[in-house]
């Protein structure tokens, strides 16, 4: 089998960037995702909206293989990632190849965790220096960069306990873009924000979209998902239960649950 | 009894004081340095599942240490190790050896504590750029510590200074030794515990401000 090189959906495998198929996770006894499947692809920018407990969160830290799930098979262009076929047998690949295959994914997360003992320039670079294994000098020039297009270069040289919680999840964005990764998930990123820092890190998000990034966005943000999101993906129990683009999902809901959960953002959707 | 002040047998000690009072800080000092090395050792020990059949021998060193008194450990390393023909030790390297033993317990528990008290998450968004496990702990877990720990590592050197009086019960030649010395030669007693008392006490403090500084700076967490 040559499962390694062939593509995601046999014709498109160059377009599709992240492919899920079948996930099923447990904790303990509870199965928390019972059998994900999304293909997201290059340049396209999917939200996961859903109740809290839908799994969300889960389905991204599998991505990211930050969790380990009992079956199903993720691929980043086209190679699995996080396990391999053994004779038969679903194995764990080596730590050294998972924290490679990581390396080409991004994660923000909805509580920021930036680096407290690191600017926010060092920040950005550690991973430039310690996993691109790029000079301090272009490291950076890297980090300036990133830190001009989030606009806080007059920032650069704070901590994180000296920025707003808006301005250290700019520096996080960063942080995960800077690595040029292919795809960057996006996990309720402005959630713990004061309402008046949200629009600050979804002007950046808007940004990164539009310049042609490969996102997948978990938010309740649903004028952000409306405008920005290519397809809107809702999940249910532990399930995709209903996607398609921003006016299908979200203006003509099929499902009662969908109905139902959207109707919690009356008034933000017309 | 008529007691007369002669402050000069102070002055004439001088040297004798300045010597003590380099000891005493210089002890202090290496117990310091080589005790959080034995003790972020046996915390990282504690914290692998996999090190599990070390950690039991840990926790005794740990505890028998902290609940004896530093004099008796004193005095066991330096009159009850040669009589178990263990070789002899000077005074002086006695007294720091079990001086770091005693620190390495104490820098135990702080680092067990710093390294707990760092939130998962600051390990997994190192994760999520890409650093392996060893980076992680080098390059994030490590350097929070640090800087959770150095109130501790200050005040254990306050305290671990202030220790090193007990080294004069084995003769050693710091600043409480000196003192005694001055008091038994010349019988001034009041100028004798006088003269430490405030040199004791002007060095723990401009230590505790100079440290203060330091940890200030490296402040950086919340
Ligand atoms: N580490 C964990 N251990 C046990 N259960 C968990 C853990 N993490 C999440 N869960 C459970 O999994 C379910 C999905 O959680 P999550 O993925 O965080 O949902 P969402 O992000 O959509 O709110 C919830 O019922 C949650 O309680
Ligand atoms: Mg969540």
């Amino acid at each position: 089998m040559s499962a390694t090189a062939t593509p995601a959906n046999g014709q498109d495998g160059d377009g599709i960037v992240l492919s899920a198929r079948d996930i099923h996770k447990r904790f303990g006894d509870v199965e928390v995702l019972k059998g994900i499947d999304l293909d997201v692809g290059k340049g396209e920018v999917v939200a996961l909206i859903g109740a809290s407990g839908s799994g969300k969160t889960t389905f991204l830290r599998c991505v990211n293989m930050l969790e380990e799930y009992q079956a199903g098979i993720i691929r980043i262009g086209g190679v699995p990632i996080g396990y391999h076929d053994e004779g038969g047998r679903r194995v764990r690949l080596p730590e050294s190849t998972v924290v490679r295959q990581r390396s080409e994914i991004g994660m923000v997360f909805q509580s920021f965790n930036l680096f407290p003992h690191l600017t926010a320039r060092a920040n950005i670079m550690l991973g430039l220096t310690k996993v691109r294994g790029k000079s301090k000098a272009e490291a950076g020039a890297i980090a300036d960069r990133w830190l001009e297009r989030v606009g806080l270069t007059d920032r650069k040289d704070h901590y994180p306990y000296q920025l707003s919680g808006g301005q250290q999840q700019r520096v996080a964005i960063a942080r995960a873009v800077a690595m040029d990764p292919r795809l960057v998930l996006f996990d309720e990123v402005t959630s713990a924000l004061d309402p008046e820092l949200v629009g600050e890190v979804l002007t950046v998000m808007r940004d990164l979209a539009k310049s042609g990034m490969t996102m997948v966005v978990v938010s309740h943000e649903m004028l952000f998902v409306s405008s920005v999101a290519g397809r809107v993906v809702f999940m249910d129990g532990g399930r995709v239960a209903e996607q398609g683009s921003p006016s299908e999902i979200l203006k003509n809901p099929k499902s009662e649950r969908l109905r139902s959960f959207l109707g919690r953002f009356h008034g933000v959707l017309r | 009894m008529q007691y007369f002040f002669n402050w000069d047998v102070v002055w004439r000690a001088t040297d004798k004081l300045a010597y003590g009072l380099a000891l005493g800080l210089g002890m202090a000092a290496l117990a310091l340095v080589v005790g959080s090395a034995i003790g972020l050792g046996c915390a990282l020990v504690l914290t692998s599942p996999k090190l599990k059949v070390l950690h039991r021998p840990v926790r005794w060193y740990v505890e028998i240490i902290r609940n004896s008194p530093l004099l008796v450990l004193v005095f066991f390393v330096y009159f009850g190790l040669p009589q178990a023909g263990i070789r002899t030790l000077d005074n002086i390297d006695s007294f720091v050896l079990t001086l770091t033993v005693y620190a390495g317990a104490y820098m135990t528990e702080v680092f067990r504590g710093g390294l707990a008290s760092i939130p998962a998450r600051y390990v997994e968004s190192g994760m999520a750029i890409g650093l392996s496990g060893r980076q992680c702990f080098f390059f994030v877990t490590l350097p929070v510590m640090f800087r959770i720990v150095l109130p501790s590592l200050s005040n254990n050197l306050i305290s671990l200074f202030k220790d090193t009086a007990l080294a004069s019960a084995i003769a050693v030649p710091e600043l409480t030794h000196t003192a005694r010395w001055i008091n038994v030669q010349t019988f001034q007693v009041v100028e004798a515990w006088t003269s430490v008392t405030v040199l004791y006490l002007a060095v723990s403090y401009s230590l505790a401000f100079v440290l203060r500084r330091i940890e200030r700076r490296y402040a950086v967490i919340r």
